[in-house]
């Protein structure tokens, strides 16, 4: 594997391979346990995204101990325990320091087939582009940053955060995977530029399919865009060809930095409906088909 | 509301976002339909308070003062 990947992965027998990730951040949300399950979602979803199942984790934890109650540390350590045991995944030990600044997540140690491994690069002429969860925790995570953020819509990007990519992940085990990545601080067009950058396929994204988290249009508006998802879209600008016409803020939300985004699926054309259909039936009620893979412009996406 | 008094000033040099944003937000609601001057020194803030500005139904006069300070002039356009 020679670009950047979402873990790394080395081999131990013909049929045997482990996957290892590590993520760990500051809190972005108020509620300690809720911080605990999003850090936890957000680190095994490395895993996921290159086909691999989580097995074992570590915690890794700075926390400002003179100035912070310990009880904080013990609510975000139980909602990170509560997730991985809803993942399957055991907890094996960690290391904590004394930091001015909170921070918590994992190393997450998983097992994948070494022929089976998802690259982010595979992508195929006739592909169909899978996003299993909607965009827009950046920009409602900003609003809530500045106090302006509805409780109602602040809800349902938690609940997009601390969801699994578990069951996305395999369902589309289920089907021929070329390739796949999962939506993070590069955004949604971010991470879709890596799938391409320097191959000889390209990518046609129907903007007005991709699912969005409600509030995110209107706080877009307001300017509560973080700097994140203005660099990602300074950054990758050159990669995308506008074929119609588009807000710019619609575009920063294509671009959006995600905290724990879905997995970004590319799978041949003629199967990419039934696991669509079966992510659905799942509960994977945000899932959508958002574009597809072509041979021209290589290495370039049209946003449609 | 005073006569003759000094244009509203929204001075947000040295703070990320959002917090640009909210001040702005905050210094239009307490002063409708007046101008507004907002000093940044971020490309970031210049973009997210002009886009704030521009939603709120003001026109943005941006000056650059030097590298990325910028100020930025609030019209409220007439209806």
């Amino acid at each position: 594997m020679e670009r950047a990947e979402d873990a790394g992965v080395y081999k131990l027998s013909e049929d045997l391979a482990i996957v290892q990730t590590l993520d760990f951040f500051t809190p972005i949300v108020d509620d300690p346990y809720t911080f605990g399950e999003v850090a936890v979602a957000n680190a095994l979803s490395d895993v996921y995204a290159m086909g691999g199942e989580p097995i074992v984790a570590m915690n890794i934890v700075c926390f400002p101990i003179k100035k912070m109650d310990i009880s904080i540390l013990q609510q975000i350590l139980l909602g990170g325990l509560d997730k991985m045991r809803e993942a399957g995944v055991i907890l094996v030990g960690g290391h904590s320091v004394e930091d001015d600044e909170l921070k918590y997540g994992l190393s997450v140690t998983g097992v994948i087939h070494p022929e089976r491994v998802w690259l982010n690069t595979g992508a195929k002429v006739g592909d169909k582009l899978i996003l299993t969860k909607p965009l827009g925790t950046g920009i409602i995570n900003t609003a809530l940053k500045g106090g302006l953020a509805d409780e109602e819509l602040v809800a349902k990007s938690i609940k997009c955060m601390i969801a699994l990519n578990k069951k996305a992940s395999e369902l589309a085990m289920e089907a021929e995977v070329h390739a796949c990545t999962d939506v993070t601080g590069f955004g949604f067009l971010g991470h879709a530029c890596e799938m391409i950058e320097g191959t000889d396929v390209g990518m046609v994204i129907y903007s007005s399919v991709v699912p969005v988290l409600p509030g995110t249009e209107e706080y877009a508006q307001m300017g509560l865009i973080p700097a994140g998802t203005i660099r990602n879209r300074d950054f990758r600008l050159p990669m995308i060809e506008l074929a119609t016409e588009i807000s710019d803020e619609r575009l920063l939300i294509l671009f959006d930095a995600q905290t724990s985004g879905g997995l970004l699926i590319s799978v041949p054309g003629q199967e990419a409906e039934a696991l669509l259909k079966r992510m659905h039936e799942e509960s994977i009620e945000e899932a959508a088909i958002v574009g597809e893979v072509v041979d021209e412009p290589k290495g370039k996406i049209v946003v449609k | 509301m005073k006569k003759g008094r000094a244009m509203v000033e929204v001075d947000v040099r040295g703070f990320s976002c959002p917090i640009p944003v909210v001040r702005t937000k905050k210094a239009i609601d307490a002063n409708p339909n007046q101008p507004i001057v907002v000093l940044v020194e971020t490309a970031v803030s210049k973009e997210n308070v002009s886009r704030l500005a521009r939603s709120k139904g003001y026109s943005v006069q941006i000056e650059q003062v030097v590298g990325d300070e910028y100020h930025l002039l609030l019209t409220p356009l007439m209806k």
